[in-house]
């Protein structure tokens, strides 16, 4: 089962090296790990998705709450989060093919970022299942590269989780 | 202002430090240069890993987070066996390391290596320390760290420049660190229900383990087992919470444990861990113990709670706090028929026996524990002399057993001997190792001597590295290999060239007589016995 994690740490230098590190350290799988600065500069936020049982996941929030640099740690429920990621994708396109490509960046909510006579590089955010379909609905044009941020995620309605 | 590296040293002053461990190297040098002007006692050991480990018996006996040292590089690289060592044991241990200059680190330079990032996976905590500013605030909250909750290694790394900057020197008054505040009060609707189990139960049963020291608990331990009239075992690292005689106690658990404690564990209706982490060498097979019994669990570190062992009762917390509230409120039972079936099962002992020509090492350790006084403090290596150790030394009342339970790294006897016997002269301290054990760490005799320690220390020489030979015969049809120790010296005469007083005792005949001249030997000691290679752990 895929878990969200995120995490609250001081924004200081090592910190995610003892994060990742507790990952592999207690063999725990990391499916995505984003990080970046809060509306404090000094605290950061790590959003993880690992892969694991509910033991699993229990023992990983524990642990990461040892970490002396932790704030907090939330496992966020399928049901309470809104979760994003960003993927630039590079997928072949020759010109005839370019509206038919662009109607479907349209309608999926994607925006196309580059171009060459030979390609498309197109950039879309959106939840995992999206990005999914999306993918699906590339792949006959032949996808050159995928870059994509790792998930992140926030609560939905008006909590925090500070 | 004043030198970082002044600063480091007032830092220590300031924690109340008396005794360092250490070794020097050209990155610790400025750090080497104010202990100098110091009164803080500095001990030369003969190799790192051993300030580590003389540092996690000096703050195992007096309680307090102890201070080593070592230089970069090579000298940082063999103290991470001692750290990996306090961390599995959860010793408090500061270990302070020099480290090259700020402008050439990442730049693989003479004697640079990335200690911080090589310990991360076995501190609790660690720093680089980028600002020399910024030591009064690390060694304060090093300090606490290390002390509080679940104790343990915390490593500072400091670079040679940075201890050469000058800075204002204030020590903090207390540590503000909002992400750390370990739980030490327990909840009291936990400690509710614990009572209540305990007193619905007819067939209750303690696992104490390290962490009881750890808390300075031993005494609360004991009245609540007094008063709630409730038998414990112990693990490894919780042996001499109780005196082996007290009537409640049953005895070492586990793999290596003796058949007394394993029963009572598999009878206990309610299982009670207090500061025990029920880690695979003390219960195999945990979620098929937790099937049939109620487990209850008192720990500080709430990520040990259900980590190996299913828990119904969880409770977090210190247990020095805890106990006393338990005992408080519980109303004891008699439970005739329990004790009864204890009393059996604790007569129920296998029998040894002596072999001709040899020291049978189980009846020399009960012999030995006889005749020393109560509070000594008995340090064991690891193999099978632990193990005889942990089973046949009788602990006395005051009395004190070290060993590394977690890691059992072998080498870390004498020189937590030397630590153990340098927090508290006025107490025996007596280290048993075997043959291959002692050669891990054979220099530290020389430590011994030049503190003039009287440290006493008994080799269970049988020529192998017993506990693997032990392994081989039975798990790969006695296939032996790589567990011979023929070409040791000769131990005896060894001792005597570095000025300490030495004999060997061949025949359980001579035993007593021999151990007399150990126990009434004013200064340093070194005994060595003369074991069947054949000789069985259990
Ligand atoms: C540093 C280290 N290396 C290897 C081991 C594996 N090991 C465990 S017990 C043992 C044998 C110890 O032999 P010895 O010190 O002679 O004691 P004995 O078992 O014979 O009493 C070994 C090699 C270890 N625990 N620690």
């Amino acid at each position: 089962m895929k878990h969200t994690i995120s995490i609250l740490v001081e924004n200081r230098a090592g910190v995610l090296s003892r994060v990742s590190g507790l990952f592999s350290r207690r063999g725990f799988n990391i499916d995505s790990l984003a990080v970046g600065e809060t509306e404090d500069p000094e605290i950061s936020r790590i959003t993880i998705v690992a892969d694991g049982d509910d033991h699993t996941a229990q023992q990983l929030e524990k642990q990461l709450n040892k970490l002396v640099d932790t704030l907090k740690v939330r496992t966020l429920a399928p049901d309470e989060l809104l979760a994003r990621e960003l993927q630039l994708i590079k997928i072949n396109a020759n010109p005839s093919q370019r509206s038919e490509i662009l109607t479907i960046c349209e309608i999926m909510g994607a925006k196309i970022i580059d171009m060459t006579a030979g390609t498309l590089t197109i950039e879309i955010s959106d939840s995992q299942v999206h990005l999914k379909r999306m993918h699906d609905l590339l792949e006959g044009y032949g996808i050159k590269e995928i870059v994509r941020t790792g998930v992140i995620a926030i609560q939905k309605g008006s909590v925090t989780i500070k | 202002m004043i030198k970082a590296a002044e600063a480091m040293v007032k830092c220590l002053e300031k924690e109340g430090i008396k005794v360092v461990f250490g070794y020097p190297g050209a990155a610790i040098c400025p750090f080497y240069d104010e202990l100098y002007r110091s009164e803080i006692k500095h001990v030369l050991v003969r190799h790192e890993a051993n300030a580590g480990h003389a540092a996690s018996g000096y703050a195992r006996i007096s309680g307090k987070p102890a201070v080593c040292i070592a230089t970069s590089g090579p000298g940082a690289t063999n103290l991470l066996t001692a750290i990996a060592t306090a961390y599995a044991d959860s010793i408090p241990i500061i270990c302070i390391t020099g480290q090259v200059s700020t402008d050439q680190i990442g730049c693989d330079v003479f004697q640079e290596v990335d200690i911080t990032g090589a310990a991360q996976p076995f501190v609790k905590h660690s720093y680089l320390v980028k600002n020399a500013s910024d030591i009064p605030r690390i060694f304060k909250e090093a300090f606490h760290l290390a002390g509080t909750g679940r104790k343990g290694p915390v490593l500072i790394d400091v670079p040679v420049d940075v201890q050469n900057t000058p800075i204002d020197f204030v020590y903090p008054d207390e540590v503000r660190m909002r992400t750390y505040k370990p739980t030490v009060k327990g909840n009291p609707i936990q400690i509710k229900k614990i009572c209540e189990a305990i007193e619905a139960s007819e067939r209750p049963l303690i696992c104490a383990g390290g962490g009881v020291f750890l808390s300075g608990a031993q005494k609360e331990l004991r009245e609540l087992a007094e008063k709630a009239n409730v038998p414990a075992v112990s693990t490894m690292m919780g042996i001499s919470l109780f005196p082996s005689e007290h009537p409640h106690y049953l005895g070492m658990l586990g793999m290596h444990g003796v058949r007394s404690a394993n029963r009572a564990v598999n009878e206990c209706d309610t299982l009670i861990l207090i500061g025990a982490r029920v880690g695979d060498r003390a219960v195999r097979s945990p979620s098929f113990l937790a099937e049939n019994k109620k487990i209850i669990h008192i720990d500080i570190d709430p990520a040990e709670i259900g980590k190996n062992i299913p828990v119904d009762i969880p409770l977090v917390g210190d247990v020095k706090t805890i106990l006393p509230e338990i005992t408080g409120r519980i109303v004891s039972k008699p439970r005739e028929k329990w004790f009864e079936e204890i009393g059996q099962i604790k007569n129920d002992v296998p029998v040894t026996e002596e072999t001709e020509g040899f020291i049978n090492p189980k009846m020399f350790l009960k012999k030995l524990s006889d005749r020393l006084p109560a509070d000594t403090v008995c340090v064991a290596d690891v193999g099978q002399n632990q193990i005889w150790v942990c089973n046949h030394y009788a602990v006395k009342d005051g009395g004190r057993f070290l060993t590394t339970g977690g890691m059992g790294t072998m080498g870390y006897s004498v020189p937590c001997g030397v630590g153990a016997k340098m927090a508290d002269p006025s107490r025996e301290v007596v280290v048993v190792c075997g043959d291959g054990s002692f050669q891990m760490q054979m220099m530290e005799l020389a430590t011994i001597m030049q503190q003039g320690l009287s440290v006493k220390i008994i080799i269970m020489k049988n020529n192998r590295l017993g506990m693997v030979r032990e392994l081989q015969t039975k798990g790969y049809g006695d296939r032996q290999i790589a567990v011979h120790l023929e070409g040791s010296p000769d131990f005896v005469a060894l001792a005597k060239s570095y000025g300490i007083d030495a004999d060997r005792v061949v025949t359980m005949a001579e035993a007593e007589e021999k151990i007399e001249k150990l126990a009434s030997a004013k200064g340093p000691y070194l005994l060595e016995c003369n074991v069947w290679r054949h000789e069985s752990t259990l």
